[in-house]
């Protein structure tokens, strides 16, 4: 869960298709244009390949695929928001990162039943900030899953 | 404190190591007092930092260890394997100290039983051993207590054949015995008059100056029965208890003739290699000299330093790799000399780096001797160990993995290799058993050889277990060389020993050795003549952060082949493709190579037209061929090894990443999990 002592969260939004989800900012290392990546042969189909990040060889996660959203074709806005969990550093692909947001901790409500398209599992909570609805990304969940799948 | 701290381990470490080697050096020449002063020094210095550095247990066990040595020093304590035993087992105290400090603890430890036993031993009384079966030991073979020289054994046989006993007696004084001399000189008078007193432990004249605790050993010849000895004993006063051992000559001779063989044979050796020896020692006190020389100029860097700038240069490499190719594309002379020049000297200092790093084996190796020593001694079988280019240096990734490995198969030579001493006798081979280790460079790898004069491999064994346990089936059998039949025992789940041992034969050690070895990029192969011995032989990369590599395309996808595995290059004619058990083959140089299709195996979309040529990469893993087949090479090339991180591991034949001259990154094919 995400620390609640603090009353408010600073998180990094970003779009996929029609939702914004959030990440809490200390989880993300840099957000980065998507540059050439390398194919990885016989990995899941969502870990798209590594890239170069100066000089460090990073994976890089579709995160469409990762949620079986149709994937789009990259255009100018899309991004690789740079996340670091422990030990584990990876690149997420998203449609667009819009914001940086200081979110009240009470806003923050646990995931709904069903959410379009997403296993609930991938999320912490869903907040609420003016008209826009939030969904917090739980990570460990995003990254730990393929790791299963890749052993 | 802490920045003293780390020196104090460093030095503390190093102490001790020669205090390890000095102590096995002294067990082959007991009498070399030169020796003892070595360690002795060592010990002292180490009593010093510790006792600085407020390790009070570390101090006192160090002191009391001292005490000993300086009685060694002093004629007074005589060097026996059992009393080696003990100062070893206080050094092993002391290291698990100094490894308790080292991981961040108090560096306390319960060392009073060994505090114990070296004090007995200072006092020059026979260790008393906690444990019950030890304690049998020391009397059952009493001659290793009481030590006898040659002029003592021919007294006693002598004695024997004249009809004498020969005794030995433990007399112990009451605690409260105020004229313990006046006791001694009672007690030996007693002696005097029943027979004839040979040797007592402490000498003579210690006891007459009371340099005694409560207890001393005297050997007698006597034509008096046990119990009239020790009747007569009992009416000196004061005394608590005599104990009246008969030696057996006969069996004494056999127990004794353990130590004396030894020295023997080395006697024996040392006499025929006289010439030799000498020159060894000059070479010796020369290369100390230089040591010592070479001592002064250097500094202590931290690891950590040196690995900061391996990774800056790992950049400096990639960016080199970025000029080359935009030199090339703009064909501007200048631009391209300068290039050049900094490609040289980059190249420098790249050697010099990789240089920096390079540790000599020896910082593994030294270890071995005791380890040795103690395996033979836990058998019961006797084994010279012959350490030769410990100076050959290694990367030190390599040197931090090779440990191990090494272990394993030095135990696998010494428990199933070297047969037992009567054996080796019935066999016309020498009783001590040799195994050699060997170190050294031969073009970008390093060569270690363990070589063992045992019994080698028994081939039908070999074969009979493996079959059992299915590690093969009987049919392929007529088509094994002796060589392979001889790797099967790397097989998993693979044991020829006949019982189970504490040492190896779980079957668990070998494959791992070899799953190891591989893994840093090197190879093992055995060696290996029934009767007479078997050679291991490993091959390693100098070192594992900069690797030469062919670069290849497949498709639209650029991957390197570590060259370290490619045997050569060929472009082959499609209608050269044979077919065999639907699988593509081809006939290279006379042999049947299989081919493999990168593009399949690896899923690359295809979006070119196939060729009417292949282009193959011909790679060998030990024996094993395969043609990799690309759709074009590259190059030759230098590149920096990066690993793909902690969230993709284990991919299918990757072994990791680079990074191309132009910023992308190409994936390193792991050519080993491609050959089954």
């Amino acid at each position: 869960m995400v620390e609640v002592r603090e009353t408010e969260l600073k998180v990094i939004v970003f779009q996929l298709k029609d939702e914004e989800y959030a990440i809490p900012v200390q989880q993300v290392r840099s957000i980065e244009k998507v540059q050439h990546i390398t194919r990885v042969p016989r990995t899941p189909k969502f870990v798209k390949g590594v890239i170069n990040l100066r000089g460090v060889v990073t994976p890089i996660i579709d995160l469409r695929e990762r949620f079986g959203i149709e994937s789009q074709s990259f255009n100018e806005q899309t991004r690789v928001i740079i996340v670091a969990l422990g030990e584990i550093e990876v690149g997420l692909i998203v449609d667009a990162a819009n914001d940086v947001l200081d979110i009240p901790v009470k806003s923050i409500e646990p995931p709904p039943e069903v959410i379009e398209a997403i296993e609930a599992d991938y999320i912490n909570g869903v907040a609420k900030v003016g008209k826009r609805l939030l969904i917090l990304l739980n990570l460990e969940k995003v990254l730990d899953a393929e790791k299963s799948v890749l052993a | 404190m802490s920045q003293y701290l780390e020196i104090f381990i460093d030095e503390s470490k190093e102490h001790l190591q020669t205090i390890n080697e000095q102590l096995l050096e002294l067990e082959k020449n007991p009498e070399d007092l030169s020796i003892v002063n070595e360690i002795f020094r060592s010990a002292h210095t180490l009593k010093g930092m510790s006792a600085t550095m407020g390790f009070e247990d570390l101090a006192n066990l160090t002191h009391q260890m001292e005490n000993v040595l300086d009685g060694i020093r002093n004629h007074k304590i005589v060097v026996t394997a059992d009393l080696l035993d003990v100062v070893f087992s206080a050094v092993d105290d002391l290291e698990a100290m100094v490894n308790s400090i080292a991981e961040g603890g108090d560096g306390k430890r319960d060392v009073h039983e060994v505090v114990q036993q070296l004090k007995q031993i200072e006092k020059g009384e026979v260790p008393s051993f906690a444990s019950e079966t030890k304690q049998e030991a020391v009397n059952t073979a009493p001659a290793l207590v009481q030590t006898y020289g040659e002029f003592e054994y021919n007294i006693l046989q002598q004695s024997k054949e004249q009809g004498f006993y020969a005794y030995e007696i433990r007399v112990k004084l009451r605690a409260d015995c105020l004229l313990k001399a006046a006791r001694v000189f009672m007690v030996f008078e007693v002696l005097n008059q029943a027979g004839e007193v040979i040797k007592s432990n402490p000498p003579v004249e210690q006891l007459e100056e009371e340099q005694f605790d409560q207890e001393f050993i005297v050997t007698v010849v006597t034509k008096e029965p046990t119990e009239q000895i020790y009747e007569r004993i009992m009416k000196v006063s004061e005394i608590e208890e005599v104990v009246v051992h008969a030696i057996d000559v006969d069996q004494f001779k056999s127990a004794q003739e353990a130590v004396p063989k030894e020295t023997e044979v080395v006697a024996a050796q040392e006499s025929e290699e006289v010439a030799v020896t000498v020159e060894k020692t000059e070479q010796k006190e020369k290369e100390t000299a230089h040591k010592q020389a070479a001592a002064n100029k250097t500094i202590r860097v931290n690891i950590e330093r040196l690995d900061i700038l391996m990774n800056l240069f790992e950049e400096l490499v990639i960016d080199r790799g970025r000029l080359e190719q935009i030199s090339r594309e703009l064909n501007h002379p200048e631009l391209h000399e300068t290039v050049e020049r900094m490609s040289r000297i980059s190249s420098d200092l790249q050697n010099i780096i990789l240089n920096m790093r390079m540790v000599p084996v020896e910082t593994v190796f030294n270890r071995f001797p005791r380890m040795v020593r103690q395996l033979a001694r836990d058998l019961g079988k006797k084994i010279n160990l012959e350490i030769i280019g410990a100076e050959t240096e290694l990367d030190r990734t390599v040197i931090d993995e090779i440990g191990d490995p090494l272990v394993h198969l030095l135990r696998n030579a010494i428990d199933h290799g070297i047969e037992m001493p009567e054996v080796r006798r019935a066999k016309g081979k020498p009783e001590e058993g040799t195994v050699k280790l060997k170190a050294y460079h031969s073009g970008n790898h390093v060569f270690i050889e363990i070589e063992d004069d045992g019994a080698g491999i028994n081939r039908e064994k070999v074969l009979q277990k493996a079959i059992n346990k299915g590690v093969i089936s009987k049919q392929n059998v007529a088509n094994l060389t002796d060589k392979q039949i001889c790797e099967l025992i790397f097989a998993s789940g693979f044991s020829t020993a006949d019982k189970i041992s504490d040492i190896s034969g779980r079957g668990v050690g070998l494959d791992v050795v070899k799953n190891t070895i591989e893994s840093l990029g090197g190879s093992v192969t055995i060696d290996s003549e029934e009767g007479s011995g078997s050679i291991f032989s490993i091959q390693l990369p100098l070192t594992l952060s900069i690797i030469s590599v062919m670069l290849v395309e497949i498709q639209h996808e650029k991957y390197a082949i570590p060259l370290s595995s490619i045997i050569e290059t060929a472009i082959i004619k499609k209608e050269d493709v044979l077919h065999a058990h639907h699988q593509k083959v081809i006939d290279f140089r006379g042999k049947v190579v299989p081919l493999l299709f990168l593009k399949d195996v690896f899923e690359v979309p295809a979006v070119k037209e196939e060729e009417d040529f292949l282009s193959v990469v011909i790679v060998r893993k030990g024996e094993k061929m395969a043609g990799l087949v690309v759709d074009s090479f590259i190059g030759q090339q230098e590149v920096v090894l990066k690993s793909l991180g902690n969230y993709l591991t284990s991919v299918f034949a990757i072994s990791g990443a680079t990074i191309l001259g132009d910023g992308q990154v190409a994936l390193i094919i792991d050519c080993n999990a491609l050959i089954k």
